[in-house]
């Protein structure tokens, strides 16, 4: 089991050395970041300065030394647009995106499991096919896309619901809520939706087809032999041996959504971190490019990590078969 | 040869994928709709009453038409114009061109590129095997849509001005390719250093047969089948792809829009009630990948010898 931990985390931190590395890249192909930040009257001196404070006037490696070392601390430099701290304009951006994030999770598993139990226990009927199908519509569909439609709905059509912004949120600390306040809570709804469609359909089919292959199995076979009723059978039985593979996926894709929210978030204008970077992109704004992308692969990296742990500890066979 | 070899056309119409094909409504469905949606943007240029791209053609005069079954619609502007004029149906068929070309070079060149690299790994193991799975664990482990969003906006950075507008297109081929590899240098390393093993292979070996040639001519064709699927179904994701990096704005530019680029333009207009500046993009964005999911879902079921 230590043998497999270590492969495990080294492997982790390998692939974060090389996503740091990436990350790292970019200064190195958007040029001179002191030519973007400085105006006509700097001097020469300040022009210095900055790159000395920057720390670009090192040699390369040196400074990816220093940006490896720095990030583990959790600092990414300043801004080059507004020279504030990275780590702060982040760590005040990301409550919005967590809160979207971890409500899209719950909404995606709460309509998720049962439309796939539904649709695999009534295989074959018409409403399944019909969901079925809506299912494979649901993944053609980009996320910008269901994002434009809710807003053309419900706030251009019929007005209920706002389509930008936070609305009122509650301040604990640094940490940031709209699940407190009416207007907080009516602008999640729709980038809510928006973002969990796409997860829905994923918990969906993965649903479905684990519940169809443990239908067929023999304790499922014995159960209805023995005359326990149907809806314990599906309900208590089957589902149960379903939930594993769904807790995993879920576990897995929320890294893979708080990627993806970047794009709700531009089409809601959700301050959150994704808005965050796609405006860093517009202004070359490097040093938060580079944080995002870091922060993002670190949480996708760490969740993917504690899966396969836990997995191990689980199921000894697997502590030996990953290579 | 007593027996005369069947040519290509019978052989395709005797095939079991193509029995499956005609069982299946969805499918042909789809091929069909496809197939109208690739030549109409094909041959948009002969069909459309004005060419989007060329300023000199758009008229302020026909701004902000409404589609021509509304009050104001006016011939020949099918489904209405934008706010310079420019007509909605051109403006979809010529992006759907772009967009469509895009899909198809990214998938073209993921394909050679992930299927050589997945011969070599499986072929030869090895180090050349380690090396290339990590590199391919290191762009799994960050989402795809991350690394399309870097390449272009490292392009952005780093290409002159003058270029940018040019190559936009190529960049977003790349960008998407980055990522797309991986799926088809797994697949095919996989079944590589399962056949490589087999008799055939050694046979051939023995024969000394060149490394390249067996690996292209003998083991290559046993390992298709999974990428066929894999590669029907990434075409739709490279154009879903494409279009959300010109959604964002990093993607195709105004000059040469893409869907993903006019879906843009729409939004911004979504409040002033030209809702047909976007819903009519987004349409066609949808059928366009819908009807490649579709096939992709039959082909994934028709090539798997488990449901047959």
């Amino acid at each position: 089991m230590i043998v497999f931990l270590i492969k495990r985390l080294s492997n982790a931190a390998l692939v974060m050395l090389a996503v740091a590395l990436m990350a790292f890249m970019i200064f190195r192909f958007a040029g001179d970041p002191v030519e973007l930040m400085v105006n006509e009257q700097t001097t020469q001196e300040q022009r210095q300065e900055l790159r000395e404070r920057l720390g670009i006037d090192q040699p390369v490696l040196m400074q990816f030394a220093r940006f490896v070392g720095n990030a583990v601390q959790g600092d990414f430099g300043i801004s080059y647009r507004n020279q504030e701290s990275v780590m702060s304009l982040i760590a005040e951006r990301f409550p919005a995106t967590f809160e979207l994030v971890i409500l899209a999770t719950i909404l995606s598993l709460v309509v998720g499991v049962p439309l796939g139990v539904i649709t695999a226990i009534y295989r074959g009927r018409w409403f399944s096919e019909a969901v079925q199908f809506a299912s494979i519509i649901g993944v053609s569909l980009p996320s910008f896309v269901i994002g434009i439609l809710l807003i053309l709905g419900f706030s251009v059509s019929l007005g209920w619901l706002p389509a930008f912004g936070r609305g009122e949120v509650v301040q604990f600390g640094w940490w940031s809520t709209g699940l407190l306040t009416h207007s907080g809570r009516m602008a999640l709804i729709l980038p809510t939706v928006a973002l969990s469609l796409y997860q829905i359909t994923l918990v969906m089919r993965l649903v479905r087809a684990e519940m169809l292959e443990t239908l067929r199995s023999d304790f499922v076979k014995f159960a209805r032999a023995r005359g326990v009723p149907a809806w314990r059978i599906h309900y208590r039985h089957a589902l149960r041996n379903c939930l594993m593979p769904v807790v995993t996926m879920t576990a897995m894709n929320i890294g893979a959504l708080i990627a993806f929210a970047l794009v709700t978030e531009t089409v809601f204008q959700w301050p959150g971190m994704g808005l965050l970077f796609i405006q860093a992109i517009t202004f070359v704004d490097i040093p938060v490019m580079a944080a995002y992308l870091v922060i993002v692969s670190f949480i996708f990296v760490t969740l993917n990590t504690l899966v396969d742990i836990t997995y191990a500890l689980i199921d000894p066979r697997l502590r030996d078969a990953t290579t | 040869m007593s027996l005369a070899e069947p040519n290509l056309l019978t052989r395709i119409r005797r095939s079991d994928l193509w029995w499956s094909f005609t069982q299946h409504k969805a499918a042909m469905a789809a091929a069909l709709l496809l197939a109208l949606l690739i030549l109409s943007a094909a041959f948009a240029p002969w069909i459309t009453p004005q060419n989007p791209y060329d300023p000199a053609q758009l008229d302020l005069w026909n701004a902000e038409l409404p589609p021509i079954w509304m009050e104001r619609g006016q011939w020949p502007y099918l489904l209405g114009t934008d706010n310079q004029g420019r007509d909605i149906l051109s403006a979809i068929l010529y992006g759907s061109r772009s967009s469509i070309i895009i899909g198809i070079g990214s998938v073209a060149l993921s394909l050679v590129i992930g299927i050589s690299l997945g011969l070599m790994a499986g072929f030869f193991g090895g180090i050349t095997d380690a090396v290339l799975m990590r590199v391919g664990d290191v762009l799994l482990s960050v989402p795809t849509i991350l690394i399309a969003m870097l390449v272009s906006a490292m392009a952005r950075a780093s290409l002159p001005p003058g270029l940018r507008e040019v190559g936009a297109g190529a960049v977003l081929i790349l960008a998407i390719t980055l990522s797309a590899w991986v799926q088809y240098a797994r697949t095919v390393r996989a079944q590589t250093s399962v056949e490589r093993r087999k008799e055939y292979v050694q046979a051939a070996r023995l024969l000394k047969v060149p490394a390249r040639r067996i690996m292209v001519k003998h083991i290559l064709p046993n390992t298709m089948t999974p990428i066929l699927v894999a590669a029907t179904l990434n075409f739709g994701m490279a154009i879903l792809t494409e279009a959300t990096l010109s959604f964002l704005g990093i993607g195709m530019p105004p000059s040469q829009p893409s869907l993903g680029t006019l879906i843009r333009f729409g939004n911004q207009y979504l409040f002033s009630g030209m809702w047909w500046m976007v819903i009519f993009p987004v349409l066609q964005l949808c059928l366009l990948v819908v009807s490649v999911n579709l096939l992709g879902d039959w082909l994934r079921d028709a090539l798997n010898p488990k449901l047959r």
